[in-house]
């Protein structure tokens, strides 16, 4: 099995790594010889190169990826597991990867290859499979199929426009152009950009960890670009910042409810308050009284249940706490509005509710920002719709426009030729 | 100048140098031990001092002085037990916890001492190690009496530091070990289980350490009275660091160190720094 | 067996913790009383005789335990921010130095009124520095600050021993390594006549409700709590966290550094390297026995100074030593970590 995310060590060697657990631990000494004249002969069979002595924190991430590989290989794997394999991988070394796993097979390995990228599906393997929804819904040879319809299979049914008032979008208040951000050595963003208009709501598809995280994070105001710009109702403003983005009334409702929403030790009022925490205290002393009838304005009008202003914010369920989170960015009107995955992990009722919120935000005028990998969300909400692949935004198609092929397309990577800009 | 020229060569400085840095070459290995499978004992401080008292009252109460090592061994090792009970277990803070398990050895070292061991006007004695020449390369001028007239413990010290040098670097156990503490989940995919490694490691690394204790009290001294241990154990921690975590450096620090103590005692009324460790 | 995270906690467990470790650890230490032969009920009820059956011994009770507050107080603040400030013994000892010198350099003859609150902040002042020194090579470079801070404390109790022993030697010490006193006027008032007892009990305790109102009541305590249980989610609010961490390390130093110099001017007059019988790892104890809390903080060092003071004179008269009280308080630093743990977890079989 060899994950989308490394299990290795980075401080020890690569035959270090390979070597852990293929020992009896009580032998006196390990025969490193050995295991190195095997982890070579691996390497060469495969033509997977890699230094056995290399510290695998020095190497690049292509290179770990082999380690992964060898790991397997090194234990005899005959079945070889690869979980989104190319998702961390330049160009190239996708490339490179590919003919290995080519070559793997050719010699009597089966490989199962994990991936939303249809042209990586239709490059590597002999069968397809289309799970959706945790079901296996088709199955087919690749010679005898196309990625069209591949990409309708994994979108799986007729593509519905729910009924809605059409939008009324206004004046452009957000603009991205060209913005890259680099984290770790890694660009997550790659050159994206988009136009978000007042009333109206931007949805952005794709499977996720696509670069979602920190297209969220660059409007939250906690990633930094390294190229391109923002501009925010026709200023350029760099780099934002958590105050930044609180004062020029963006809304940010993000991923990670627990880890980033709220903060679950401390009281409903405190979490209500705390990003804007200054506009609540005096002389730098809290005003208790106003913060804890701010809570409780968002518990009536969000109908956030379970907890009274001063309980512990962990107790709620999942969707008050979502609630309280929308509650607190709503009910100061705001211009913009971020919502990431707004109804991930949600019970039905909760979801209805939070897109109801989310509508009535966009008929007051908030232009919105929705991320999600859900497409049944981003079809009930958006009114233009933008895919994510690897840190690259899509060219937006127009919702009334879309259909399960396509979406299926963009949200595979493939947009050049089939999606027109709206 | 001629007085520190005499100083450095005289082979009384090299051997006290290596006698001081016994203690801390056994508690080093052991912290670089622990910290290697992913814990941090700051249990160092109390489970040396108990180290050196049960160690003691072992040989006192008739013991020889072999098994006074192991007996300390045994009690570093419950203490380790304990550390590794409430960090790899629970999960508690390895900080917070270290500190309890160091204040709680310390303690209890002391009042188990003080109870079967009554306040007197000089403080009882045991017989302690004796230095061991070794033939041949004792009678070489200045080396021989510098190196090689130490007593047994600080053999073993030298002999602990280079086997475990080797157990990390070179066995499959030692592999999993450090591959334990640097990435438990890889290592659980690969078969080894992280929590054995780790109780495995605090408990064998605090037994060193326990044994780094008692040297003060059956080599260095011939007594036991509370606060000896002076701070050694922290001071292991952190040529934990210099030593990058590796054995082989941590003999290395532990002697650099140690000079660094001998001479500073030797030399103590010309430059007014405090006498640290009061023995040379 | 595995554990799994409570999602209720009830108040009233949360309430009893401190009481049940504290019982835990008397149960345990009853055992090594038993174990020497002494009646174990005896053995506590003489503590408490020790620690309060007279009036001077409930002085000296409450004279140990206002160092205990303020360095419990610092280890507090500090854990409650996710700082791990190991460094309360070396901040004492700095704090206690800096008063001395200042006191018997500088501001010698100055009217106490002005004298006394120099002093204090002198070695408030000198506590804040030993902690920031750490909190720069955390924020700078991620170096651990529990092993600079555990480091600190060497350094700066070899500092200290080094000062007392040379340039502020008392030179009417007879020999003895002692730093010249700080003079009587600028001393603290005692609180009651023929005792030790001095108005530092009452400065602590007031310190206490002051930072439990700071905590509670300010901008700064929210964000400083908010910083220290999810660290991730403050940044997201817009907690400026380097700063409130700075903040938070002067805060945590200070009180170490005040605990030295309240010492100092409270009891002694002058610094020696035994002024403090491990005051600043004993405040640990006392924090994580009032659960962070600073109210509790005051309680706890009650409790701590109880032991230490009845032990010795439970020691007289059964024979058990005095460091029962020692073991006593560690176990119940163990027992309080692991009884945490249980009012957070549940065993699920």
């Amino acid at each position: 099995m060899v994950h989308q995310h490394f299990s290795l060590a980075p401080n020890l060697t690569v035959l270090e790594n390979v070597m852990t657990g293929t020992e009896s631990l009580w032998k006196l000494a390990s025969d490193s010889r050995a295991g190195r004249q095997k982890l070579e002969a691996i390497s060469k069979r495969f033509g997977l190169a890699v230094d056995p002595e290399a510290r695998v924190g020095d190497l690049s991430v292509g290179e770990q990826q082999r380690v992964e590989i060898l790991k397997a290989l090194y234990n005899d794997a005959h079945i070889l597991v690869l979980d989104e394999p190319t998702a961390v991988l330049t160009g190239p070394e996708a490339e490179k990867l590919f003919s290995t796993l080519k070559e793997m097979a050719a010699q009597g390995l089966s490989l199962i290859f994990i991936s939303h990228k249809l042209d990586e599906v239709m490059a590597t393997a002999d069968r397809v499979v289309v799970l959706r929804g945790g079901r296996q819904v088709a199955e087919r040879k690749a010679s005898e199929t196309s990625k069209a319809e591949l990409a309708e299979l994994m979108v799986g049914r007729k593509v519905e426009r729910p009924v809605r008032e059409a939008a009324t979008p206004g004046p452009v208040v957000l603009e991205a152009v060209g913005v890259t951000v680099r984290v770790d050595g890694v660009d997550r963003l790659k050159a994206v950009d988009f136009t978000l208009h007042a009333g109206e709501v931007l949805g952005i598809i794709g499977v996720s960890g696509n670069g979602q995280s920190v297209l969220a994070g660059l409007l939250s105001g906690t990633a930094k670009r390294s190229a391109g710009d923002l501009v925010v109702f026709g200023k350029g403003v760099g780099d934002l910042s958590v105050a930044d983005a609180i004062a020029l009334g963006i809304g940010r409702v993000p991923e990670d409810r627990n880890g980033e929403g709220a903060i679950g030790e401390m009281a409903i009022w405190e979490n209500a308050v705390l990003e804007r925490i200054a506009d609540y205290s005096n002389n730098g002393f809290v005003d208790r009284n106003r913060a804890v009838s701010f809570a409780d304005s968002i518990i009536e009008a969000f109908d956030v249940r379970g907890g009274t202003p001063s309980s512990r914010t962990r107790l709620l369920s999942g969707g008050n706490m979502q609630k309280l989170i929308l509650g607190r960015n709503l009910i100061e009107n705001p211009k913009i509005l971020l919502a990431a995955q707004p109804a991930r992990g949600l019970d039905e009722g909760a979801v209805a509710a939070v897109h109801e919120r989310i509508l009535a935000a966009r008929r007051a005028g908030t232009a919105v920002l929705l991320i999600s990998e859900d497409l049944d969300e981003v079809m009930a909400l958006a009114d233009r719709i933008q895919a994510i692949v690897g840190g690259s935004l899509s060219p937006p198609v127009a919702a009334e426009d879309a259909n399960a092929q396509k979406l299926g397309l963009m949200m595979a990577g493939e947009w050049t030729e089939n999606a027109d800009a709206v | 100048m001629n007085t520190i020229v005499d100083i450095l060569a005289s082979a009384g400085l090299w051997g006290a140098v290596l006698r001081i840095a016994t203690p801390l070459i056994l508690g080093t290995l052991g912290a670089v031990l622990c910290e290697r499978s992913g814990v941090l004992n700051l249990g160092i401080e109390g489970i040396m001092t108990f180290g050196a008292m049960v160690g003691w009252l072992a040989v006192f109460n008739g013991a020889d002085l072999w098994t006074g090592l192991l007996v300390a061994a045994l009690g570093g090792a419950v203490f380790g037990a304990l550390h590794a009970l409430l960090t790899v277990t629970l999960g508690l803070s390895q900080h917070v916890s270290g500190l309890g398990v160091t204040l709680f050895a310390s303690s209890f070292a002391y009042y188990v001492f003080r109870l079967l061991v009554p306040v007197s006007g000089s403080p009882p004695t045991i017989e302690p190690f004796q230095p061991i020449s070794i033939p041949g390369l004792s009678d070489l001028p200045f080396i021989g009496p510098a190196f090689f007239t130490q007593t047994a413990p600080t053999y073993m010290a030298i002999a602990l530091a280079i086997l475990l040098a080797y157990i990390l670097a070179k066995t499959p156990l030692g592999l999993a070990v450090r591959m334990a503490g640097e990435n438990p989940h890889a290592a659980e995919a690969q078969g080894v289980n992280p929590m054995v490694m780790r109780y495995g490691a605090v408990i064998v690394g605090s037994a060193l350490m326990g044994v780094g204790g008692a040297f003060l009290t059956l080599s260095a001294f011939n007594s036991f009275f509370p606060t000896m241990v002076q701070g050694r154990g922290w001071i292991c921690i952190a040529l934990v660091v210099f030593a990058s975590w590796r054995p082989e450096r941590a003999l290395f620090g532990a002697l650099l160190f140690a000079f660094s103590m001998a001479s500073s005692c030797v030399f103590r009324p010309r430059l007014m720094a405090p006498c640290l460790i009061r023995y040379s | 067996m595995r554990f799994e995270r409570r999602e209720h906690r009830p108040a009233a467990l949360v309430i009893a913790t401190p009481l049940i470790a504290v019982v835990a650890a008397l149960a345990v230490s009853g055992i090594l009383i038993a174990l020497a032969g002494a009646p174990v009920f005896e053995a506590y009820w003489k503590i408490l005789v020790g620690a309060f059956g007279s009036k001077l011994s409930i002085t000296e009770t409450l004279t140990r335990a206002t160092p205990l507050i303020l360095t419990g107080l610092a280890a507090a603040v500090a854990f409650r921010a996710k700082l791990w400030n190991i460094g309360a013994e070396g901040q004492f000892y700095l704090g206690a130095i800096a008063t001395a010198a200042v006191g018997a350099r500088i501001t010698e003859g100055m009217a106490p009124i002005i004298q006394i609150p120099i002093l204090l902040a002198a070695g408030a002042v000198a506590g804040m520095v030993l902690l920031l020194l750490p909190l720069w090579l955390r924020l700078k470079f991620s170096v651990d600050e529990v092993v600079t801070t555990l480091l600190l404390n060497f350094v700066a109790i070899l500092f200290v021993s080094m000062l007392v022993d040379t340039v502020l030697k008392d030179p009417m010490a007879f020999g003895w390594p002692q730093s010249e006193a700080v003079e009587r006027a600028a001393r603290l008032p005692k609180l009651i006549d023929r005792s030790r007892l001095h108005i530092g009990l009452l400065i602590a305790v007031a310190i206490a409700f002051a930072v439990h109102f700071v905590q509670s009541r300010t901008t700064f305590g929210m964000r400083a709590r908010a910083a220290g249980l999810n660290p991730r989610g403050a940044v997201f609010a817009g907690v400026p966290l380097a700063r409130t961490l700075v903040l938070v390390a002067m805060l945590s130093g200070g009180l170490a550094g005040l605990a030295g110099s309240i010492e100092v001017l409270g009891v002694k007059g002058y610094v020696t390297t035994d002024l403090s019988p491990g005051y600043g790892y004993s405040g640990i104890v006392v924090a994580m026995l009032a659960n962070l809390h600073p109210l509790g903080v005051v309680l706890a060092a009650l409790f701590t100074a109880v032991m230490f003071v009845g032990a010795d004179g439970m020691s007289r008269s059964l024979g058990i030593p005095t460091y029962i009280a020692d073991v006593t308080v560690a176990l119940s630093l163990i027992s309080m970590l692991v009884a945490v743990f249980f009012t957070q977890y549940r065993v699920r079989r």
